[in-house]
């Protein structure tokens, strides 16, 4: 699976020096570079089946610190290949219509890509922590070049904020280093170093909160929004598919399994809070609800799916928080879910809608009937508009579920108070269907003549195939959640024995 | 005195001082009617391969270094080594920048002055010696100011001399100032020795003395590294000297300067192990007030001290400043004095064993060596822009896509950005900061880590952060906006093979972090 990353920073090199006069070949290496990639993931997943902990390369990088090279992969790690693998591919078919600088826009991508599947397989400490922070700029030049909606704005909010919860994570990471006697940064050494209590509990915090930025945790979300939509499609499809993933799978690995014991309560409690786990928690609810809240009240489309995202990373974050099996396996699944279901509702209204129409105003839309006159989009869109609502059958049911049952068994007021965004996140998908898509207004003969004198495009095959593949994940996932689960679970009790409790 | 040890021990400064000669008598005397292509070309031909006759001699002269009776006057190999051939091999790289520049109709003159400050640097990085520090120091700063004027058309570069001279004299005084209180309280100009000197006569009440020396010496070393507040002539030297000239003083002296307070350090802590206080610098600060050992060193907490004011000052202002800048060399400026103050935290937290000063070396080696490569590639756009304003940048990926992406790498590298240089010389500085406690007497896992290092190392990183902002503003006007010019930019190919080769000599360190840790440790002898 190591050469998932190989591959795709290879790709980027490559796509770099490729002819920007003659985007088609940089399309289809494009293709070729991301379906490698989802291949390996595949073939790495399917191998992976039924196994534990599985190390591909462990070689002393800079032994002055004791930094290795060490790319490892869990059933976590697995799933989260996947999704990226995945994703990838998706966001390549979605960005076939890229013609400004298309070489240079895949070298950026592929370069993000890169980064997201190292952090997804590194196993130490520092590795980790250099891919992390490889994705950052990727991401700023992707959205200030080829973005739109106040793009220089947004793309530098998202590149600040990340550093910025970088930079909490560096000197949490330097300090988990130097009191576990600065030997070794593998995760596993550094795990079993036996950090005192106190020291957790302030360290803790710090990494949690500065992987959680990333992971669009409330009240550090406010960059979600803006850079989701400031984004090209393909970039805000990965943004809310695999970038936000790689805040909540920090947290997870780094803030959860190294500093088990900033979890343990203080020993006072302050209205009802008593822990750090309290905090986030109720943080994540408030994201839930509040996401689901805000989405419910715009008027651009693409800021409905940004705060919607939001209000599903949130229950991520709620899952880690439990701390329980079932939490937790409902945590990761919650990210491959978003994963897929963000990527596809970005695609139709960030591709399909808006490049034909050129407006994400509700009140435009509202008037192009866009149900008779994309009607594929229109379908996608109620698809994928269902599976985010969480209905049985899609994997965002099965991931939420068990999210909601892991927080009853922590706190059951965490589960009624997130029930209440699930309720407007049914809204607030009702809402935007309707306003954009199936419209009460009846059309004007003037208006019927003005479409007949601007047919849209026709959908091209890509977008065909990239709604095809990002459908089908979900669907898969929601029929038959073992194949997700098998993996999971396993690596979710390794993670709770090692580290929690 | 024994001569033939001091011409072995100066067997480097000899060559480059040979060098110079010679690049005077060929410009003066073969080359009176040769074209000024020609000049420079054999100038700085002549002046590289001085640089590395001088570097080979450096390799040759072996570690015993000089010695006048039983004083050390220069040493050799350790840190000093390391410092006298990064500074021979970043005076090569300018030298070889200087040839496409063409700001001067006196190429001789010109190498032959950067050659002789260069020799100053490599005194200065060697000298053990009060006399010889200041020789050594006035060798280098001379030098630097010519080279500040030597673009005689343009009155910004005289403007920029005349304050570099004047901030530099002043700080020379106080410098010799603090130095004739030392020679007063310890009765010798030898360093191992004046500090034995002034640790028996601070002992003895002398300590308020010492106080007034070590600030007045901060205030004149303080100015070579531009640490605020007395940086103030770094923006304007940087923004009005010509190119190759910033570069030199940006990165040359800079690798002096700080390889002399390496080795001020160093002696001080050598001083303390020998009173078996096998410790850090700051420890002894961390001592309660009534303990003994705070007791027996008056005096000895202020350097470190000192260090940490000016570096948290450093830290924040040249942040901070950088950021309302639109002049591109003045945000380098600013920028350079933020990393200043980075390095002198590192200083601050001086540890006896030797991953201080390793680390310390390995930030400025590789900050120089970046730092040379953006002023090349600011250079480049000055000249086709005629300015080097922010917005001289808009569209360069059009214009030059090579020089687009050296910049890239260069710029990501000085805010930290991993997998490339600037990272690791940031991430091995914080740490061996925050690792400080466990050199020496703490052993073993740490039960807390000191309060304050850990405080300063967060403020560092978090104000590494602010420095993607400006850092980005220059990308951004490169890779995002439109150009407003979108002709060509011609690069001459040895600049052009110059700037690819740092940009990816960045890369390449940045990805293998332990080629340059094992190169810099090979100078040490086994601990």
């Amino acid at each position: 699976m190591a050469w998932a990353i190989y591959i795709s920073f290879a790709g980027a090199l490559i796509s770099a020096l490729l002819p920007a006069a003659r985007p088609i070949f940089v399309r289809w290496w494009a293709l070729a570079v991301a379906v490698a990639g989802l291949a390996i993931a595949v073939a790495g997943f399917a191998a992976g089946m039924g196994q534990g902990r599985q190390v591909f390369v462990d070689v002393l990088w800079v032994p002055s610190i004791g930094i290795h090279f060490l790319l490892a992969a869990d059933g976590i790690s697995r799933v989260l290949v996947l999704l990226t693998g995945i994703a990838s591919v998706a966001g390549v078919l979605f960005s076939w219509n890229v013609d400004l600088r298309t070489n240079q826009f895949f070298a950026f991508y592929f370069a993000l890509i890169g980064g997201v599947y190292g952090v997804f397989l590194s196993g130490d400490l520092f590795l980790l922590f250099v891919f992390y922070e490889i994705a950052i700029v990727p991401k700023y030049f992707l959205i200030s070049i080829w973005g739109s909606t106040r793009r220089e704005y947004g793309a530098m909010k998202l590149a600040l904020y990340s550093f910025v919860g970088s930079a909490m994570v560096l000197i949490g990471l330097l300090a988990a280093y130097t009191m576990a006697g600065s030997h070794s940064t593998t995760l596993g050494d550094l795990a079993r170093a036996g950090l005192p209590v106190s020291f957790q509990m302030w360290c803790f915090p710090l990494v949690f909160v500065g992987f959680a930025i990333l992971a669009g945790m409330w009240p550090f979300h406010t960059w979600a929004p803006t850079g989701h939509v400031a984004a090209p499609t393909a970039a805000s499809m990965l943004l809310a598919g695999v970038v936000m993933k790689l805040g909540a799978y920090g947290c997870l690995r780094l803030g959860i399994g190294l500093f088990p014991h900033g979890l343990d309560p203080w020993g006072f409690s302050f209205i009802g809070i008593g822990s750090w786990r309290d905090v986030f928690a109720w943080l994540a609810v408030i994201g839930i609800v509040y996401g689901a809240l805000v989405a419910l009240a715009q008027t651009d489309f693409k800021f409905v799916i940004g705060y919607s995202s939001v209000s599903h990373m949130g229950f991520v974050l709620l899952g880690l928080m439990t701390l329980n099996q079932i939490g937790l396996d409902g945590a990761v699944l919650q990210m491959f879910s978003h994963g897929v279901i963000a990527g596809l509702l970005f695609a139709i209204v960030g591709r399909i809608v808006y490049d034909r129409t050129h407006t994400r105003q509700f009140a435009e839309l509202e008037p192009m009937h866009l149900s008779r006159r994309l009607p594929f989009a229109a379908w996608a869109f109620v698809f994928a508009g269902v599976a985010s609502m969480g209905l049985p059958g899609f994997s965002g049911f099965v991931a939420e579920l068990q999210v909601l049952v892991g927080a009853w068994q922590a706190n059951p007021w965490w589960t009624i108070v997130s029930g209440i965004g699930i309720i407007v996140g049914v809204a607030y998908i009702w809402r935007a269907l309707q306003k954009a898509f199936f419209s009460d207004a009846l059309p004007t003969p003037h208006e019927l003549e003005a479409e007949q004198a601007h047919k849209f495009a026709p959908i091209t095959w890509p977008e065909y195939a990239g709604v095809a593949l990002l459908g089908v994940s979900t669907l898969v996932v929601g029929l038959y959640p073992r194949i997700l689960l098998d993996q999971i679970e396993p690596a979710v009790k390794a993670l709770l024995a090692g580290g929690a409790q | 005195m024994n001569y033939a040890a001091l011409f072995t021990a100066t067997l480097p400064e000899t060559a480059l001082e040979i060098a110079a000669l010679l690049v005077l008598a060929v410009d003066l005397g073969f080359l009176r009617k040769a074209a000024l292509q020609v000049r420079t070309g054999a100038a700085a031909f002549i002046g590289i391969a001085g640089c590395i006759a001088a570097i080979w001699a450096v390799y040759a002269a072996g570690w015993g270094g000089f010695s006048a009776g039983s004083d050390l006057m220069l040493a050799a190999g350790g840190s000093a080594g390391v410092a006298q051939v990064a500074i021979l091999v970043l005076t090569a790289i300018t030298l070889l920048l200087f040839v496409d520049t063409g700001f001067t109709r006196n190429p001789g003159e010109y190498v032959s002055v950067v050659l002789m400050a260069a020799a100053g640097g490599l005194i200065i990085s060697a000298a053990q010696d009060l006399l010889v520090i200041f020789v050594g120091l006035e060798l280098l700063s001379l030098g630097l100011y010519i080279l500040t004027a030597f673009a005689k058309q343009s009155g910004k570069s005289a403007e920029a001399a005349i304050k570099y001279y004047l901030f530099g004299g002043m700080s020379a005084a106080f410098l010799l100032f603090g130095f004739s209180y030392l020679y007063g309280l310890s009765g010798s100009t030898s360093l191992p020795r004046v500090v034995l000197g002034t640790y028996v006569a601070s002992a003895n009440g002398g300590a308020p003395l010492l106080y007034i020396a070590l600030v007045m010496i901060a205030a004149g070393l303080g100015f070579k590294i531009a640490a605020v507040p007395f940086h103030l002539w770094a923006p304007d030297t940087y923004e009005g000297a010509p190119a190759p000239a910033a570069a030199f003083i940006a990165s040359v002296s800079k690798v002096a300067s700080f390889a002399l307070l390496i080795s001020i350090s160093t002696v001080t802590l050598h001083f303390m192990q020998s009173l078996h206080l096998t410790g850090v610098l700051g420890a002894v600060r961390s001592y309660p007030a009534g303990a003994r050992i705070g007791r027996i060193i008056p005096g000895f907490n202020t350097w470190p001290m000192i260090l940490m004011v000016l570096s948290v000052l450093s830290m924040v202002l040249g942040n901070l400043a950088a950021l309302a800048q639109t002049s591109v060399r003045r945000l380098l400026a600013y920028s350079a004095i933020a990393h200043a103050g980075y390095i002198l935290l590192g200083l601050a937290f001086f540890s006896w064993s030797n991953a201080s000063a390793q680390a310390i070396l390995y930030y400025i080696v590789t900050y120089g060596l970046t730092t040379i490569g953006a002023f090349g590639v600011v250079d480049v756009v000055e000249r086709a822009a005629g300015s080097d304003k922010l917005d001289a940048f808009l569209g360069l990926h059009k214009r030059n896509p090579l020089l687009a992406a050296v910049l890239l790498v260069l710029f990501l590298s000085l805010a930290g950005i991993p997998p490339l240089v600037g990272f690791w010389a940031k991430f091995n500085l914080f740490a061996t900061v925050l690792n400080w406690g466990s050199y020496g007497f703490l052993k073993g896992p740490l039960s807390s880590l000191p309060a304050e290092n850990l405080t300063l190392v967060a403020l560092a990183i978090a104000f590494s952060a602010v420095s993607l902002y400006y850092y980005l503003q220059v990308l951004k006007r490169a890779y995002v906006m439109p150009a407003s010019d979108g002709s060509r930019i011609h690069v001459h190919p040895v600049t052009l093979i110059v700037l690819v080769a740092i940009a990816a000599a960045v890369v390449v360190l940045g990805c293998f972090p332990a080629l340059l840790q094992n190169w810099i440790a090979g100078f040490y002898p086994a601990m």
